[in-house]
């Protein structure tokens, strides 16, 4: 346990000036400390004990935990009284206090993930669950009976259609937000910025709004994709700008300074660097739009066949497929909803896998073998003008290096 | 520079006047065509922004024109005979939301600071990605845990809150009375208090992230100073990183209450929809703008895609107002934190 990592010096314990020169302890767990946390952690569980088995008419496990962890709480600070001031007595409290938010937060996560998967148990193991669709299934059949395979097919052309949109959009307006400083572009900012919580139906609402009743579309994959896109613009557009706000200004202006039109340093020198970082602000907004279930309940309708063509006839997503499955009360279908539940789960997690592969390095660190390349293309570029200067030097007027050729 | 030693040699008059450059003007025809286009893409994502605002109040129009300003005060949904209003739902809405933002506020200042000033050094980045992943959790994910797993283990708490406070209009549940267990657990289920602790477990994490960053932009040189003239770590917590973070705090909760308003799918899934205005948070039956939409899109006629259109727009209008003042207060909060490098 580090929860007392940070031991405060009591300032009188300095003052004197008779104790033997000792080099003191600025941090790490102490003896006694870590007694006194699980003294304290003991106690509070043995009252919880004998307060709801003996004394009081207590029950519930919810009610067990509070009491126990209040009186642990108690019988902390009053241990740590013993030997240190209150200051201090405060700060291991507190530490504890944010320890427990913070335990109580992910544990919560877990608690989620693994509940997902804990009952998707049932569906995963068969294969044809990741192969067939639902049409020749009914409801009461067993899970060896139908899967998700439309789901599935159905979330990948969505996104793709999404990022199709927002890919280029979202990076170039991430760009100009960027670049081109001015009122108009920080009012566009401003404007993102507060979309980037657009309720997700409202998004499906007005895709619904324009393209089915307004153009007199049917609902189809396509039009889940527009809606996808509406919500993700905005998540993809703010994550990408703070990451291109993080290029090193220096890098920038050595390109101007070298005379290189704007276009060029952003081609060649923004972009780059930001590359791993715009990468992962692409995925994570990819993984926020496989999610949302609300845009597509509104725009794709629902079906239990396979259906491939985007343009045509309704198509069915993976959250979508898993909010009709539980709808329903039969117990195999529920089964598949978490099944189709745990699906997307993984996928989201193998996005963030991936998410953090990339974006693990900070703009400007390359990979290996990207620093092996740059190594390459700058060996090149030290040929070529050597190449260029090498015979004529004098008589040359230095070749900018903005040439079209690099 | 060849240029520059011919220019050096002429007389003194001849040379240009040193003009400051404008770095922001275009240089060249590449650069004119770049700049127009990038302007271009920010006009069409403005332009979709707005076409969601601009849609929804043309398709509203109807229904809006037809119930003026009952159609806020009215808490029936029977459109087909004109008479309907958001006051039930709306009032849904803000409860969810308002228990939601109860609970995660606690949580996410708590794991932000931990994840900032307490956590050990080489376990912050994982926490961050793991606040992140949480932020990614599909929805319908948050709902199916809500409706299969939270909610048979927070009758308990329902149960102990109601009797204990019931005498709060806010805890109480009709129909039972404190003292007496008999009364049948599903009086406690599908209520807005259910509702509301899923929403908080989903916008906790945007929450943490939020003030992790403006906490994590507290100056360095305060913190040590702090620790310098003797203070805890709690101390210093407190002295420098808190009222440093309150831009964060206030905006990161704003942010957190937009989302939990705008929830659909985990709301949809757990509370069973009344029409009346039901301030009893613990008491089954509860309803909310989004989950109203998701419930009669599929039925709803000309007339009544209209009324849910109207209902959108409210919805819409509301998240709008709370995102902008959340995120004019972390601007302002980071910008000032900035100046102290």
């Amino acid at each position: 346990m580090t929860v007392v990592e940070e031991i405060t010096a009591a300032p009188e314990v300095a003052a004197p000036a008779e104790l033997p020169d000792q080099p003191r302890r600025i941090g790490g767990p102490t003896r006694s400390g870590v007694l006194s946390l699980f003294g304290a952690a003991a106690s509070g569980l043995c009252t919880a004990v004998l307060l709801f088995g003996e004394l009081a008419p207590f029950s519930g496990v919810l009610g067990f935990w509070v009491t126990a962890y209040v009186a642990f709480l108690a019988v902390y600070a009053v241990l740590t009284g013993l030997e240190e001031d209150g200051q201090a007595v405060r700060d291991r409290v507190m530490t504890v206090v944010l320890w427990t938010a913070a335990g109580l937060l992910f544990s919560a996560l877990a608690l989620v993930v693994g509940f997902t998967a804990w009952r998707g148990r049932e569906a995963l193991p068969h294969g044809n669950f990741f192969t067939q669709d639902m049409q020749a299934a009914g409801p009461l059949d067993p899970l060896t009976h139908g899967g998700i395979a439309h789901a599935m097919l159905g979330t990948l052309i969505m996104i793709a259609i999404a990022l199709a949109i927002t890919v280029p959009l979202g990076l170039a307006c991430a760009v100009y937000l960027n670049q081109i400083p001015g009122r108009f572009s920080r009012f566009v900012r401003t404007i993102v910025e507060a979309m980037t919580a657009l309720p997700s139906i409202v998004a499906g609402l007005m895709v619904y709004a324009t393209w089915i009743l307004g153009l007199g579309m049917q609902k189809s994959g396509l039009a889940a994709g527009f809606a996808i896109s509406v919500m993700m613009l905005p998540i993809v557009i703010r994550a990408a700008d703070v990451v291109l706000r993080l290029v090193p200004g220096n890098l920038t202006e050595a390109a101007e300074a070298l005379g290189a039109p704007r276009w060029r340093t952003v081609w060649h020198v923004v972009l780059p660097t930001a590359r791993s970082g715009l990468a992962t602000a692409v995925i994570l907004g990819t993984a926020r739009g496989i999610g949302e279930t609300s845009p597509v309940l509104l725009t794709a309708g629902f079906t239990a066949a396979l259906n491939a063509d985007p343009t045509n006839g309704p198509m069915v997503s993976l959250p979508l497929a898993v909010f009709n499955f539980v709808k329903s009360p039969e117990p195999t279908m529920i089964a598949r909803g978490f099944g189709a539940a745990a699906v997307l789960m993984a996928l989201v997690l193998v996005l963030f896998a991936i998410a953090r592969v990339i974006g693990g390095r900070g703009p400007g660190h390359q990979t290996r073998r990207q620093a092996r390349r740059t190594a390459r293309a700058s060996r090149r570029d030290a040929a070529r003008f050597e190449e260029l200067h090498a015979p004529t030097l004098s008589l040359l007027a230095p070749e900018p290096v903005t040439g079209e050729n690099d | 520079m060849l240029s520059v030693q011919a220019d050096s040699g002429r007389p003194e008059s001849d040379r240009p006047r040193p003009v400051p450059r404008r770095p922001q003007t275009a240089r060249g025809f590449g650069d004119r065509v770049f700049r127009y286009q990038l302007t271009a893409t920010g006009v069409v994502v403005l332009g979709i922004m707005a076409a969601v605002g601009l849609f929804l109040l043309l398709r509203a129009g109807q229904a809006l024109r037809a119930r003026g300003f009952a159609f806020l005060t009215t808490a029936e949904w029977q459109p087909d005979v004109h008479n309907f209003g958001i006051a039930a739902v709306l009032t849904g809405t803000l409860l969810v939301a308002a228990v939601a933002v109860t609970i995660s506020v606690p949580l996410a200042v708590g794991t932000a600071l931990f994840i900032s000033d307490v956590a050990p050094r080489g376990l912050r980045r994982t926490l961050v990605t793991m606040v992140d992943l949480m932020a990614a959790v599909p929805s319908v994910v948050y709902g199916l845990w809500g409706l299969f797993f939270l909610q048979q283990h927070v009758i308990g708490l329902s149960r102990w809150l109601s009797d204990w406070f019931g005498w709060i209009p806010l805890f109480k549940v009709d129909g039972t009375q404190p003292g007496q267990p008999l009364a049948s657990d599903s009086v406690y289920t599908a209520s807005t208090f259910v509702a509301g602790l899923v929403v908080a477990l989903m916008v906790a994490p945007i929450q943490c992230s939020v003030m992790r960053e403006v906490f994590a932009q507290a100056p360095a040189g305060e913190r040590e100073g702090a620790y310098a003239l003797g203070a805890t770590r709690w101390g210093m917590i407190r002295a420098v990183v808190l009222p440093y973070g309150t831009g964060g705090i206030i905006g990161g909760t704003m942010l957190g209450l937009g989302r939990a308003m705008g929830e659909t799918i985990a709301v949809y899934l757990i509370i069973s929809p009344v029409f009346v205005i039901q301030p009893h948070i613990l008491q089954t039956g509860s309803n909310s703008v989004s989950s109203l939409i998701a419930l009669h899109y599929g039925d709803a006629s000309d007339f009544g895609m209209s009324a849910l259109m109207a209902a959108g727009l409210a919805l819409f209008l509301l998240t709008l107002a709370v995102n902008f003042t959340a995120s004019s207060v972390v601007a302002r909060s980071r910008s000032g934190a900035q100046s102290e490098g």
